[in-house]
């Protein structure tokens, strides 16, 4: 990486900065974990790690305030955490325990936390745009200034919702911002096959909303990007596009042939790991020691052994519960 | 086809007004939005066409209560069911409009894949209180993508309720309910049917989901229908009545949930069965009813359970094929006939 000095913008403290590097060390461990139980057969259907992404979660949601909503992706377990999801629960929903986020009916790709704001990662490409711009129209109903943000992948922005919703986003004001994860992937299809633009964020034109490109390897450009999103939703101006640029170091899911890719792509943007760029970052600024940087990160591993513990020990859901919670 | 005039549903109260379909929907709009800040309508032209709405349900609206709360939308039938789910689990009570059941189709990824399952796939930690309100059904020669009847494809979908009012009452007190459900609820309304008329009581009330009324009471055979085959069903009892053949006429009002229970006790005292709906016969929600019965009542039936439904084909345009393509009181008058020989 260049040894230029990163400017930190002043309004996120020290103690918020090593809680972003630690959340990027949590959302790592976490795949890493999921993958692995995956591997010894302890989780069912398919996990997406959002590994080398961690920086887009961890950026935009340190521009959210806790009242603020998001809508997530199949690729989820990032962004659950980063808006303060618990990883115990989490770890419990992957292994289809009674104590999940979902009572072990959802798994993987349907965590929520409607009460924390986390209205679900989704099953289906493009599914949340709707569901963001619906709680955004919430937020402008009830006279709040409460911002959704909404995640979804580069594979969505080909999905005829993203239009609907955007326009509809646009002449009613809507307080939502679309964020956009480009990870140059949809399965096998390289973003520049299928979508018809090099930077997906001038489609915000077509709609009359700004629509910027950031670093999505580094939390602090899309900080900064989500956050002018962000306050421009919250002054009532209407929804933004937000692009963040990243790639997924895995596959699109455990089981991937990997075959459409080569090995130096994949190593040219592995020198470019988010997390490593922002330790980088937080000692040069002297935001923390090397001693503490450890400190940091045996604590998220401590805490993500204990969600694995916690997942483990936890009662499979009684067959009965089968008919529960079809209707309210 | 003939504009049937509906017969009063059930015990109706002395006050009762005499209003049209359309009217008793308008009503149960206006009562909920004046009851509950969290409800509020939107849909391709439902505030500013014609005051409000193709079919003037939504009429008067939007002076009453404003552009926020009755939204005129673009034409985008998926974004009007997604943002409605969305706006639900936000904790708002959307009444989302469809202006033709068939524009659903456009919008089956959220009502189907979101509305359905968030709450089962969350483990019961959301609720979607939305309701997808539209008119289906053929009789205006409105053609094949406009005529559709396609109650049974979101029949098929747990997580789902479906409601079919046919009789401005039901249809009043069915869409209060629907509203306060707490569920998303597919509100399926029949196009002839809105300038049909009938007594409807005053203010508030509702008319549970999953409860079926007995439109005719009769010994000899049980008749099940939805919409206008409801009102179809009727005139072909007074047909049969001549004859001595006694029709009970059961409209089960909701779909989902089922009162199987009240169709089953008509069955055992009739022992003979039809199910007449406009929708195609094949893979119809009559054919649900039938397997139900005979799994519960086997039993009692004298003869074979009877469907008097769409033919198996698209609705077609002129007058006299879309007339044979639809069930029509002769056929019901005939089925009857046949099951009592």
């Amino acid at each position: 990486m260049s040894s230029e000095v990163v400017e930190i913008p002043t309004e996120l403290g020290p103690g918020q900065l090593v809680d972003m590097l630690r959340t990027m060390y949590l959302i790592r461990l976490f795949d890493e974990r999921a993958l692995a139980l995956y591997r010894e057969g302890a989780m069912r259907g398919t996990t997406h790690p959002y590994i080398g992404m961690e920086a887009v979660a961890v950026g935009a949601c340190a521009a959210l305030r806790p009242t603020d909503r998001i809508t997530s992706t199949h690729r989820g377990h990032g962004h659950c955490l980063a808006k303060g999801g618990d990883p115990r629960l989490m770890m419990a929903e992957l292994l289809g325990k009674a104590t999940g986020y979902c009572k072990g009916k959802g798994g993987s790709m349907h965590i929520a936390d409607v009460d924390a704001g986390i209205l679900g990662a989704n099953g289906i490409v493009g599914g949340g745009i709707g569901l963001a711009t619906g709680a955004a129209l919430a937020s402008q109903l009830a006279g709040r200034d409460d911002v959704v943000l909404c995640f979804f992948g580069d594979g969505a922005l080909n999905q005829g919702i993203l239009h609907e919703a955007a326009n509809l986003a646009a002449i009613w004001k809507l307080p939502v911002v679309y964020l956009c994860e480009n990870n140059q992937y949809a399965m096998s299809a390289r973003a520049d096959r299928f979508t018809s633009v090099p930077d997906p964020s001038v489609r915000a034109a077509a709609y009359g909303f700004p629509g910027v490109s950031c670093d999505g390897m580094d939390p602090l450009a899309v900080y900064r990007a989500v956050r002018e999103a962000v306050a421009r939703a919250r002054r009532g101006e209407g929804p933004s596009l937000v692009v963040a640029v990243t790639y997924r170091f895995l596959g699109h899911h455990v089981g991937d042939p990997l075959n459409y890719r080569d090995k130096a792509e994949v190593e040219q943007w592995r020198a470019r790991d988010p997390i490593g760029r922002f330790e980088k970052v937080l000692l040069a600024h002297r935001l923390l020691t090397p001693e503490r940087l450890e400190a940091v990160r045996a604590d998220a591993e401590r805490q993500i052994e204990e969600a694995v513990a916690f997942a483990k020990a936890s009662p499979d859901p009684d067959p009965q519960t089968l008919w529960e919670d079809v209707y309210a | 086809m003939s504009q049937p005039t509906v017969e009063a549903a059930s015990a109706v109260p002395a006050e009762a007004r005499i209003l049209t379909y359309a009217e008793a929907l308008n009503e149960a709009l206006r009562l909920e939005m004046r009851r509950d800040p969290r409800v509020f309508v939107m849909g391709e032209d439902v505030a500013v066409w014609g005051g409000g709405g193709v079919f003037g349900v939504t009429r008067g609206l939007l002076e009453e209560f404003g552009p926020q709360r009755v939204r005129d939308t673009p034409i985008s039938e998926e974004a009007i069911a997604a943002l409605a789910v969305g706006a639900a689990m936000a904790g708002m009570r959307p009444v989302a409009e469809f202006m033709y059941a068939d524009f659903m189709t456009l919008a089956m990824e959220p009502i189907v894949n979101q509305a359905a399952k968030i709450r089962y796939m969350f483990g019961g930690k959301a609720r979607v209180p939305v309701v997808f309100r539209a008119q289906e059904g053929a009789g205006r020669g409105n053609a094949a993508q406009h005529s559709q009847s396609l109650e049974a494809w979101f029949c098929h979908v747990p997580g789902l309720k479906v409601v079919t009012p046919s009789t401005p009452a039901d249809a009043k007190g069915l869409l209060i309910a629907a509203i306060r459900d707490g569920n998303p609820v597919v509100f399926l309304e029949h196009k002839v049917l809105y300038t049909t008329k009938g007594p409807v009581p005053p203010g508030e009330y509702t008319v549970p989901l999953g409860v079926a009324d007995c439109k005719r009471e009769g010994r000899d055979v049980t008749c099940v229908g939805i919409h206008t085959m409801v009102h179809k069903a009727l005139a072909a009892a007074e047909i049969l009545a001549r004859e001595g053949i006694e029709l009970e006429v059961i409209d089960p009002r909701t779909l989902v949930p089922l009162d199987l229970d009240t169709i089953v006790a008509s069955v055992r005292k009739t022992g003979r069965l039809i199910v007449t709906h406009e929708a195609v016969e094949r893979a119809g929600f009559g054919a649900e009813i039938i397997a139900q019965v005979t799994s519960a009542a086997f039993d009692a039936l004298d003869a074979p359970p009877v469907r008097v439904c769409g033919k198996n084909v698209p609705v077609p345009y002129s007058a006299p094929l879309e007339a044979a393509a639809l069930p029509q009181v002769d056929d019901i008058v005939a089925a009857a006939r046949k099951l009592v020989a």
